[in-house]
């Protein structure tokens, strides 16, 4: 076994959905905790540790103490990770450096949310909302897009390249259930001819938004060998913010997952073209374009040929989000990032029940948030 | 393509000034871009800020900005996640490396056939409900 920052040993999940009418943000916390609590073979006494999101609607302040509250617990230590899609990712770093720091030992670590049908307007008056919102741009799909035409003005690369990650990803949720694309194959002619939405982003390269919720238990490499139960370990992480707004982006064709990737390959010791699956964050396909190039698996610029080049399924000769990534299995908000913990755990664990990779042993994990703002990074490794 | 006529009546929100940035949408409703301007490091920056994001000195003044720059990057928007702004669209917004160094997100008029990496743009204030914005357009 090589030296882990710490080990996840459970993990939880709800299934997708597209609207939660009554539901409670707190209620959607506790059950997905209860899954990932008893899957790790805990009594909830155990976890004395507690990472919530901010977005929990019915409470925007005392966020951790309001979710410790409702589940029963009474951590020693409590916090909210606020890193948008990377803060599944920075979650885990967070829990294994709290339980090294003596703070806790079992730490909670819980994304979920329910899903109004017309979503409130955002109540920011940050840089954002006076420089960007009143010229027109607003929300996420105007910010990936510009970063979609800088890579095609830049590269040349073609419309069909992006098709392929989507197509791709709907290929993968063909072997899980739970994804919301499940029964729904795209095939690369199905994406391109998807309604353009803000060019050059179309809408099958865009993840659907769902209500849902994940969570994953973290403890310490000793506690976890004391419990003899499966479990994976966390043998590096890297992380990296470097703006908010696209406007101030230092790099549009290169994001912040590259040093952050970079130091957990470097504090795990392993190197890119070693990973049995890769766990890409995939709010759109432009991010895992670009985040296959800052892995260095291919030049910049050339992940359309990498892509081509490879099987991306379970049993393909480079798996790339087998549970279909966020744009097969929908995007839960913030928990939406967790979901690339989560299925590199069961895959890492032997228990990814119908699209196992065989002999998985090492998974890299990335989490983005906001513009390709905030990056968080995750070499996962079996415990062998 | 939405006339120019038509973003006056838009009903879509405006920017929200701080007694910090006021003067430079003071400016803008005079057709004039500013910039702040560190004078410990001499660099240019944009939004404006409280200190330097260089050098943090907070010796910051304004200046007037030549109105020039080049296009970064840039995105025909088809439906707009602001349903007051759908009535223009399409519409094209875009990120400007200006002249001066920062960068600004704007909307973008004109051909879009000239929409290009590094395509020179020219600063153009235009009437959107009711407040004068600084719009960019191919330069030509």
């Amino acid at each position: 076994m090589r030296h882990g920052l710490g080990a996840i040993v459970g993990v939880g999940e709800l299934t997708p959905q597209r609207s939660t009418e009554g539901a409670t943000t707190l209620g959607m916390i506790a059950e997905v905790a209860r899954r990932a609590v008893m899957d790790a073979g805990l009594e909830p006494g155990a976890v004395d540790g507690l990472l919530v999101g901010p977005h929990v609607g019915e409470t925007p302040q005392h966020v951790p103490a309001t979710v410790a509250e409702y589940l029963g617990l009474k951590p020693s230590m409590a916090n909210v990770v606020d890193l948008g899609g990377a803060s599944g990712a920075g979650m885990v770093w967070r829990a294994a450096a709290a339980i090294s720091a003596g703070m806790c030992e079992t730490v909670l670590c819980v994304l979920a949310n329910t899903r109004e049908a017309v979503p409130p307007r955002s109540p920011n008056r940050n840089p954002i909302r006076e420089f960007d919102v009143p010229f027109g741009a607003s929300g996420a799909n105007a910010t990936y897009a510009m970063i979609k035409q800088a890579h095609m003005a830049t590269y040349g690369s073609a419309d069909a390249d992006f098709a392929l990650i989507a197509a791709a990803a709907r290929a993968n949720a063909q072997h899980n259930p739970e994804a919301i694309f499940f029964g729904k194959p795209a095939t690369v002619e199905d994406v391109l001819a998807s309604p353009m939405i803000a060019s050059p982003l179309r809408l099958f390269e865009i993840v659907m938004p769902v209500a849902g919720g994940s969570a994953v238990v973290v403890t310490s490499m000793e506690r976890a060998r004391d419990m003899q139960r499966p479990a994976v370990a966390v043998l590096g992480a890297g992380e990296k913010v470097t703006h908010r707004a696209l406007s101030q982006v230092p790099s549009l064709t290169s994001g912040p997952l590259k040093p952050a990737m970079a130091r957990a390959m470097a504090q795990a010791g392993v190197m890119a073209d070693q990973f049995d699956l890769l766990s890409l964050y995939d709010c759109y396909t432009i991010m895992v374009a670009t985040t296959l190039e800052d892995l260095g698996v291919c030049a910049p610029g050339q992940f359309g040929a990498w892509v081509r080049a490879h099987g991306l399924g379970h049993d393909g000769d480079a798996p790339l989000n087998t549970h279909g990534g966020q744009l097969g299995f929908g995007q839960p908000d913030l928990a939406g990032g967790m979901t690339h913990v989560v299925e590199a755990v069961r895959q890492l664990r032997g228990s990814a029940e119908g699209r196992q990779i065989s002999n998985a042993e090492l998974a890299l994990v990335t989490g983005n948030g906001a513009t390709m703002s905030e990056a968080s990074a995750l070499v996962l490794g079996a415990w062998t | 393509m939405a006339d120019i006529l038509d973003y006056e009546d838009l009903n879509v929100p405006g920017p929200t000034a701080t007694a910090l940035s006021q003067p430079f949408w003071d400016a803008a409703a005079e057709g004039r871009l500013i910039l702040q301007r560190c004078l410990a490091c001499e660099r240019a920056v944009f939004y404006p800020r409280a200190i330097c994001p260089h050098c943090w000195s907070d010796a910051l003044a304004w200046q007037e900005a030549s109105g020039s720059g080049r296009l970064r990057t840039w995105s025909i928007i088809e439906r707009s996640a602001h349903p007051a702004w759908q009535a223009v669209a399409p519409y094209a917004i875009g990120i400007v490396a200006l002249e001066e160094g920062p960068t600004m997100l704007s909307h973008i008029l004109g051909d879009r056939d000239g929409f290009a990496l590094d395509a020179p743009m020219r600063v153009r204030f235009v009437m959107v409900a009711g407040r004068s914005l600084p719009f960019f357009e191919i330069s030509t």
